[in-house]
């Protein structure tokens, strides 16, 4: 649509810089707080930067908050890594091979098989997490790595994401491959695994922030502080018992914890917005 | 090179559709065989048989003298084209050639060797390291058929490889095809639904409707002698013309008493078949054509009408001179020797 109306063009900058605007505030005022003082904080948050930054973060990152019981926040934050990685990749590799599975091998009880997994969609993570809790921990995997993220990878929205692409790539480039002599894994690993690679970006993008994001699960099966992952720590650190909270500490925290997520979005960004834009058939 | 034999082929679908109750033919070594029929005739279905894709429920196929119904694709010795080309899109035009050959474990230098030299015979030197969405149809048609020839096969498999081309394309390729597959020398199977290139390219021709073959034999002589109704339908552009006939001792007579010819081949009702560019304008012609529609193609002139007093269509390719105007009343006689007749009841060629 090319209009050229500078009235039309006002409004909708307009619309755009005010929704914008909404979005960044609270960003905003979070970046405002990590650097001023805690005093400064607590008497109403200013608008405008304050010269504590520099004090804020490197205590954050520093010392950490011993305090109010939370670990460095290096620890943390390279917990919430190894916890959003073994989810999203974990969740990619199981995804792939269940759908690869489901879409090009005939096996008694296929279809069974598919909606087994697509009925899960219907469960999230917190409507089971009372039974999850029980197997996790009767496996002895509470305050581990493996506890954090192993019951999060299971994943119906992936592979029905890969399903749905899988049925999408012409059968004459199944059997071309056949007839090259690709067996069904050579066929998985040189031609489905790189045709699919614009949903593997974008699934990475967004699996990562759900691994990261997670909440709840850390919050119930850690209880040792070298487990904890940043998101939880935010939390441990506003509810810090009778002290005052340090909001100033909090949202440098909040900041760092938000970069990781940006990193990878940026730098999974140009893969798949060319691949959304090349079309290959 | 080598021999293709088919042996009492049967294929029933899952679900009890048979597709090809049984089916025999051989084509000898370096032989190009068309497979053409109409859609749903099975023809894919027998392709994608010997090619390995689907399996055989009765029956035996033997590449080579060697029993291939068990065999992989890979293992069967042949490589095929498809109608889509199915090229691997992340691949580039070298990769899509070497794949088959870096699967096998060929040493790099022999694969190179052989997908340099795929790429000169059919002048794709300057594409090896573009993407297959970077090239044309045409170019794309080409690097499926190197990756066909890349591996020097037994036998080649063509299921309707022009299919996507534009007209003047598809002339061409059809043309580079044929020349490639007399160099090369190896036997094929192509298959298609489209007459023309069936008549130019094969060899063999295979014409199969419903399952069974319809006639095979070298395209001339199929063109000259039709076995069925259906073949002579089918075969020829236009089409050969059909007139209920009836043969009586002195002579077949058209359905309005014309008399067509003095000989009989049979005794009461048949089919009078007769090709469009076998009728000869004759002011005493027993086919009263109703012109409708003119057709000027330059050298010929196709001559659309209804035989008067009757629902008989006809179509008569005539010389480009003598062009009669629509409305008109054209008579016509078939050529000596010229005329087919069919059974009517079943349709097979008489005499």
């Amino acid at each position: 649509m090319i209009e050229n109306r500078p009235v039309l063009n006002i409004v909708q900058h307009v619309i755009l810089i005010l929704g914008v605007t909404v979005f960044v505030f609270p960003i905003w005022l979070a970046f405002v707080a990590s650097t001023h003082t805690a005093r400064d904080v607590n008497s109403g948050i200013p608008l405008l930067p304050g010269d504590q930054m520099w004090e804020n973060y490197a205590q954050v990152l520093g010392e950490g908050l011993s305090t109010i019981g939370a670990p460095p926040i290096g620890l943390m934050l390279f917990n919430s890594l190894i916890m959003a990685l073994a989810i999203t990749i974990g969740k990619i590799v199981i995804s792939l091979l269940s759908s690869f599975a489901i879409v090009y091998f005939r096996f008694p009880f296929r279809v069974l098989a598919f909606w087994t997994i697509f009925v899960t969609l219907m469960l999230p993570v917190e409507v089971r997490i009372l039974p999850t809790y029980e197997v996790v921990a009767q496996l002895g995997m509470l305050n581990s790595y493996a506890g954090l993220s192993i019951p999060l990878i299971a994943s119906a929205t992936a592979t029905f994401l890969f399903r749905q692409f899988f049925m999408t790539v012409p059968d004459e480039l199944t059997e071309a491959a056949r007839v090259d002599g690709a067996g069904p894994m050579k066929f998985f690993r040189d031609i489905l695994v790189p045709l699919s690679r614009t949903n593997l970006a974008a699934l990475f993008v967004i699996l990562f922030i759900y691994g990261w994001n997670q909440y709840l699960w850390p919050l119930l099966v850690t209880t040792d502080e070298s487990y904890y992952t940043v998101v939880m720590g935010i939390q441990r650190m506003a509810n810090a018992g009778e002290e005052q909270p340090l909001w100033n500490l909090i949202m440098a925290t909040a900041i760092l914890a938000m970069l990781p997520p940006v990193a990878v979005i940026i730098g999974m960004q140009r893969l798949f917005v060319r691949g959304l834009v090349e079309t290959e058939k | 090179m080598a021999q293709i034999e088919i042996e009492n082929v049967r294929k029933v679908y899952p679900g009890g559709v048979e597709v090809i109750p049984d089916l025999s033919f051989d084509i000898a070594a370096g032989e190009l065989c068309v497979l053409v029929g109409p859609s749903g005739c099975g023809k894919s279905t027998l392709l994608r048989m010997v090619a390995g894709l689907e399996p055989i429920t009765g029956g035996e196929i033997r590449i080579a003298g060697r029993r291939v119904n068990e065999l992989e694709p890979v293992e069967r010795d042949i490589s095929m084209v498809f109608q889509n080309y199915a090229l691997y899109p992340h691949m580039s035009v070298y990769d899509n050639m070497a794949y088959g050959l870096r699967n096998r474990g060929e040493p790099k230098t022999t694969i190179d060797a052989a997908v340099r030299k795929a790429a000169k015979t059919l002048g794709l030197e300057d594409y090896l390291s573009r993407k297959p969405r970077q090239l044309s149809g045409g170019q794309r048609q080409r690097v499926a058929m190197g990756r066909a020839i890349v591996r020097e096969p037994a036998a080649f498999l063509f299921d309707e490889p022009l299919s996507n081309l534009d007209a003047k394309l598809r002339v061409k390729t059809r043309v580079e095809i044929r020349d490639l597959q007399q160099r090369l020398g190896t036997t094929s199977i192509y298959v298609t639904h489209d007459q023309l290139e069936a008549m130019t390219l094969a060899d063999q021709l295979v014409i199969m409707n419903a399952g069974r073959i319809e006639q095979a034999g070298p395209p001339l002589e199929i063109y000259e002698r039709p076995a069925s109704v259906f073949v002579g339908g089918f075969i020829g552009s236009p089409p050969m013309n059909f007139l209920p006939c009836f043969a009586g001792a002195g002579g077949v007579e058209t359905a309005t008493g014309q008399r067509l010819s003095g000989d009989s081949p049979a005794m009461g009702d048949v089919t009078a078949g007769v090709r469009p560019e076998d009728l000869t304008p004759d002011a005493a012609g027993p086919l009263p054509l109703h012109v409708r529609v003119v057709e000027r193609l330059g050298a010929t002139v196709h001559v659309h009408g209804v035989l008067e007093e009757t629902e008989t269509d006809l179509v008569a390719s005539l010389p480009g001179s003598d062009a009669p105007n629509p409305g008109e009343v054209l008579r016509l006689a078939p050529n000596p020797g010229k005329l087919h007749y069919f059974s009517a009841e079943t349709g097979r060629r008489l005499g």
